[in-house]
C-alpha cells in the first residue's frame, strides 16, 4: 500500500485539529473516454467546461429542491463540523460537510445569487477556476454520500444531495469517476457490477449448491432465469464470489428452502447495486432499476426481495416506485420491495425456521448499521425497522450480541468509509483513514465485552471493512454477513449435523 | 426631512423584505423534489412530519442531537428574539392586544438573552479552529447588525429614554399611511436604520434559513415511498418516454 499510515486508535474519537490540504492530492482515476461516452456523456473534459458547467448547474437548481433550499439555506453554524468520518479521519478542513458543500455553494452564489454576483468576497462567492474543478473532482470524491451530517443539521441539510449534483455536473463535462463510470457500463451491457456474464453466473451457483449438499447433505438449490417462480431475489454481484459476501448468499438461499419457497436469480438483472446513484444521475439510476423491472416481468414473479446492499436497498426502497413504478404487476400483499431480512425476520417470528443459536457461540457479534439502510431506507412498518429487524435477525440466531456505542450505529452510525462510489484501490488511503470512527467505535467493544465479529448487510461495507480491518490490527474475516450467522444457525430437513456422532 | 427619509425606507424595506421573501418561496416551492430523501427514521404519516417539523422549528431538536453548545446560544437567541419582536408589537397595535401586553415583562429579559446568545455565537467564530474556518465575512456581519440592532434597543430602554409615544404614533402613520414626525434621537435612528438593513438583507442572504427550513426535504417528506408513488413533474415526462 501506498506512503500513508493508518490513524491511530485511542482511548477515544478525538476530533483533530485542522490539517490543512492534507487530502488534497486525493483523487479517484478519470474515467477512459469509452467509459463516459458509453453513459452518454463527454469523453473528455470539454472545451467550454465552465460554461457548461454552470450551465448545468443552473438546469439542477431547476429541477432538484434539495439542491436549492441547501445551497441557499445554510447559516455556517458549525453543527456539522466533527459529524463527516472523513474528516475525523483525515482533519482536512474541507472533508467538514459544511465546508464541501461551500465548493459548490461558492459557485452557486457568483452566478446564480444577487450577493454573490454584485458582492462576492463579501459572502466568499467565486469563479468556477480549474483549481476550484479539481477541488470539486478531489473533495466530491471524499463524500460516502452517507448522510451522516444530514441528521445533525438544523435544516437537514443533505452534503449526499450536493456531491450527487456536482458528480453530476462533472460527468456533463467529461470528468467522470473511472470505478462508477466503468461499473455503470458493464450493467447496461452484462447485467451486473463485475461483468459476469450468464454462463459464469450458472456455473457460480451450481457449485455453491454443490457446496452447500456436500457441507449438510441437503440440495439446496440456488435457482437461476425460472420462469414462474413466486419470489425474484435481487442482490449485490458481490454476494456470488466474494467472501464474506457469498456466505451471505448461501444463508438466502437455505433461508428460502426452509420456507419451502419458489424463487430465482435473474442473468438478465443479476445486480442489485445502482451506482448511478453515487454520480447522481437520476436517468442512468432509472436505466439501471428498469433491468430488474424488466427481469421480474419476463420471469413472471410474484415477489421481490433484495439481498443484503445498502445503497441498493435505498434505491430499491426509497426509489424504484418513483423510478420504474408503479409494480402493479406484483401481489400486493407483500412490500414491494422486500429486504431479505424482513423476510426473514417474517419467518423467524413465524417459528418456521429451525435454529440452533449455539452454532454461533464461538463468536460475540456487533452490528454495523449500514449507512444507506440507517439513513436512507426502512424495513417493516415502523420507523426505526431498518435498526430492529436486522438485529432481531442476528440475536435469533446468535446468543451473544453486544452493540457499539449508542452515537455510532442506528441514525448516527458511521459510514465504512468505502461507500458511495468509493471503493476503489486508487482511493485507499481515503478508505483506510475514512474508517477510523467505525474502527474506534470497533475497538472499545472489543476491548470492554469480547467482540469477535462485526456484522453488515451492505456488499461495500462488506468489501470495505476486510480491507481496512487489517490495518487496524484485525483479521479480515472478523467482518461477516448476517445471513452467514443465520446459515450456520438454521438447521434444514435432512440436516446432517457434524455433531450427530457425538450425540 | 428625517421623516420623510425614515417613512420612505421603511416602505422600500417593507416591500424588498416582502417581495424577496416571496419569490424565494415561490422558488422553493415550484422546483420540484424529484425523489423521497427523507433522512429516516422518518415519520410515516403526514401528522407525524408536522410534529418532526414542529419539533425542529420550535425546538431545534437536530441541532440539540449535534452539538449542546451551538443548540443553546442558537435557541437562547432565536427564542429571545422571538419574545423581543413579540413586544415590539406594541409599537404596531392601538390599543395593544391584551397577549403582547402579558408578553411585555418577559420581552425585556428576553432582550438579555438575545444579545447574550448572538455574543455567544459570534465568539465561536473567532475562538473556534473550524467555525473560524467555515466564516465569511458576511457570516459576521450579520451578527454585528444584529447585535447592533439589540445593543442600541437596549441604549433606548436603560440610558437614554425616547419618546416611545411618538415612535409609536410613527410606526402606527406608516401603517395607516398618515405620516407623524419621527424623533430626531441618534439612537433610535440607528436602531431603525439597522433594521431597514436587516429586512433588506433578508431575501438575499443565509437569513432565507427561516423559510428553506420549511422546504427541506429531508425534514418534511413523509417515509412511505413503498407505498405511494412519488413523480416530480418533469419525470413525468420520462414516464411517457418509457411507455407508462
Amino acid at each position: 500500500m501506498a506512503d500513508f499510515e493508518a490513524p491511530c486508535l485511542k482511548d477515544f474519537l478525538e476530533i483533530p485539529p485542522l490539517n490543512k490540504h492534507s487530502m488534497a492530492h486525493s483523487k479517484p482515476f478519470l474515467a477512459q473516454p469509452s467509459h463516459n461516452e458509453a453513459l452518454g456523456f463527454p469523453g473528455e473534459l470539454v472545451e467550454n467546461w465552465k460554461e457548461k458547467a454552470i450551465e448545468k448547474l443552473g438546469e439542477l437548481l431547476e429541477k432538484n429542491r434539495a439542491l436549492r433550499v441547501y445551497l441557499d439555506g445554510c447559516v455556517k453554524c458549525g453543527a456539522c463540523t466533527d459529524k463527516c468520518h472523513y474528516f475525523l479521519g483525515t482533519g482536512d478542513p474541507k472533508n467538514m460537510p459544511v465546508a464541501r458543500q461551500d465548493l459548490l455553494r461558492t459557485v452557486y452564489r457568483r452566478y446564480f445569487t444577487f450577493a454573490g454576483k454584485y458582492f462576492p468576497k463579501l459572502v466568499g462567492a467565486q469563479d468556477l477556476t480549474r483549481e476550484l474543478l479539481d477541488d470539486w473532482y478531489s473533495y466530491f470524491h471524499q463524500c460516502s454520500q452517507c448522510r451522516r451530517c444530514s441528521v445533525y443539521c438544523p435544516y437537514g441539510i443533505d452534503t449526499a444531495e450536493i456531491s450527487m449534483a456536482a458528480r453530476e455536473i462533472m460527468d456533463h463535462i467529461g470528468m467522470g469517476q473511472k470505478y462508477c463510470n466503468e461499473i455503470l457500463g458493464k450493467v447496461h451491457t452484462v447485467g451486473n457490477n463485475l461483468g459476469l456474464p450468464e454462463k459464469a453466473l450458472a456455473n457460480t451457483l451450481e457449485g455453491l449448491e454443490e457446496d452447500i449438499e456436500e457441507e449438510t447433505g441437503v440440495a439446496v438449490k440456488l435457482p437461476l432465469d425460472k420462469k414462474g417462480a413466486d419470489i425474484l431475489l435481487v442482490t449485490p454481484s458481490a454476494d456470488f464470489f466474494a467472501e464474506p459476501h457469498v456466505d451471505g448468499l448461501i444463508g438466502y438461499a437455505k433461508v428460502f428452502h426452509a420456507a419451502g419457497a419458489n424463487w430465482t436469480i435473474s442473468s438478465y438483472a443479476s445486480e442489485a447495486a445502482n451506482f448511478a446513484m453515487f454520480i447522481g444521475s437520476y436517468e442512468q439510476m432509472q436505466e439501471v432499476a428498469e433491468r430488474i423491472r424488466q427481469a421480474a416481468i419476463d420471469l413472471g414473479v410474484k415477489r421481490i426481495i433484495v439481498g443484503e446492499c445498502g445503497h441498493a436497498w435505498r434505491v430499491a426502497y426509497s426509489f424504484w416506485n418513483t423510478l420504474v413504478g408503479p409494480f402493479d404487476f406484483l401481489d400486493q400483499d407483500y412490500p414491494i420491495p422486500q429486504h431479505i431480512c424482513e423476510y426473514t425476520n417474517d419467518l423467524i417470528e413465524k417459528g418456521v425456521l429451525n435454529l440452533d443459536k449455539s452454532k454461533n457461540d464461538h463468536m460475540t457479534l456487533t452490528f454495523h448499521d449500514s449507512c444507506n439502510v440507517a439513513r436512507g431506507s426502512r424495513m417493516g412498518d415502523k420507523p426505526g425497522g431498518q435498526f430492529e429487524i436486522p438485529r432481531a435477525v442476528i440475536k435469533a440466531v446468535c446468543n451473544n450480541f453486544v452493540d457499539m456505542a449508542p452515537e455510532t450505529i442506528k441514525e448516527g452510525t458511521f459510514c465504512c468509509g468505502g461507500g458511495g462510489g468509493l471503493l476503489t484501490d486508487d482511493l485507499m488511503e481515503l478508505r483506510v483513514k475514512g474508517a477510523a470512527p467505525r474502527m474506534q467505535a470497533l475497538k472499545d467493544v472489543r476491548e470492554e465485552h469480547g467482540v469477535t465479529h462485526m456484522a453488515a448487510i451492505c456488499a461495500i461495507c462488506k468489501t470495505q471493512f476486510a480491507k481496512v480491518m487489517p490495518q487496524y490490527g484485525m483479521k479480515m474475516n472478523n467482518i461477516i454477513s448476517v445471513h452467514e450467522l443465520v446459515s450456520n444457525a438454521i438447521i434444514l430437513d435432512g440436516h446432517i449435523s457434524e455433531d450427530e456422532g457425538d450425540e | 426631512m428625517l421623516t420623510i427619509v425614515y417613512a420612505s425606507l421603511f416602505y422600500f424595506a417593507t416591500a424588498v423584505f416582502i417581495v424577496g421573501v416571496a419569490w424565494r418561496i415561490s422558488i422553493y416551492a415550484r422546483t420540484p423534489a424529484p425523489l423521497k430523501i427523507p433522512t429516516m427514521p422518518a415519520p410515516i404519516t403526514k401528522q407525524g412530519v408536522a410534529w418532526r417539523m414542529t419539533r425542529e422549528i420550535v425546538f431545534f431538536e437536530s441541532l440539540f442531537k449535534s452539538n449542546k453548545w451551538i443548540w443553546l446560544f442558537g435557541w437562547l437567541f432565536h427564542v429571545s428574539m422571538a419574545l423581543v419582536v413579540l413586544r415590539h408589537l406594541r409599537y404596531f397595535t392601538d390599543p395593544v392586544w391584551a397577549v403582547i401586553g402579558i408578553i411585555q415583562p418577559i420581552g425585556l429579559y428576553a432582550g438579555f438573552g438575545m444579545l447574550a446568545g448572538l455574543l455567544a455565537l459570534w465568539l465561536r467564530r473567532f475562538v473556534l479552529e473550524r467555525v473560524r474556518y467555515i466564516s465569511n465575512p458576511s457570516d459576521h456581519l450579520m451578527l454585528a447588525l444584529l447585535v447592533g440592532i439589540a445593543s442600541s434597543g437596549f441604549l433606548m430602554q436603560y440610558v437614554e429614554r425616547v419618546d416611545v409615544l411618538a415612535v409609536k404614533a410613527f410606526m402606527l402613520g406608516l401603517m395607516y399611511f398618515n405620516i407623524q414626525p419621527l424623533p430626531a434621537n441618534p439612537i433610535l435612528l440607528t436602531h431603525l436604520g439597522l433594521v431597514v438593513i436587516l429586512m433588506i438583507i433578508f431575501p438575499f442572504s443565509k437569513l432565507l434559513h427561516a423559510p428553506a427550513v420549511f422546504f427541506s426535504p429531508t425534514r418534511n417528506q413523509v417515509d412511505n415511498a413503498r407505498d405511494k408513488r412519488h413523480l416530480a413533474s418533469w419525470a413525468k415526462d420520462l414516464d411517457t418516454k418509457r411507455g407508462r
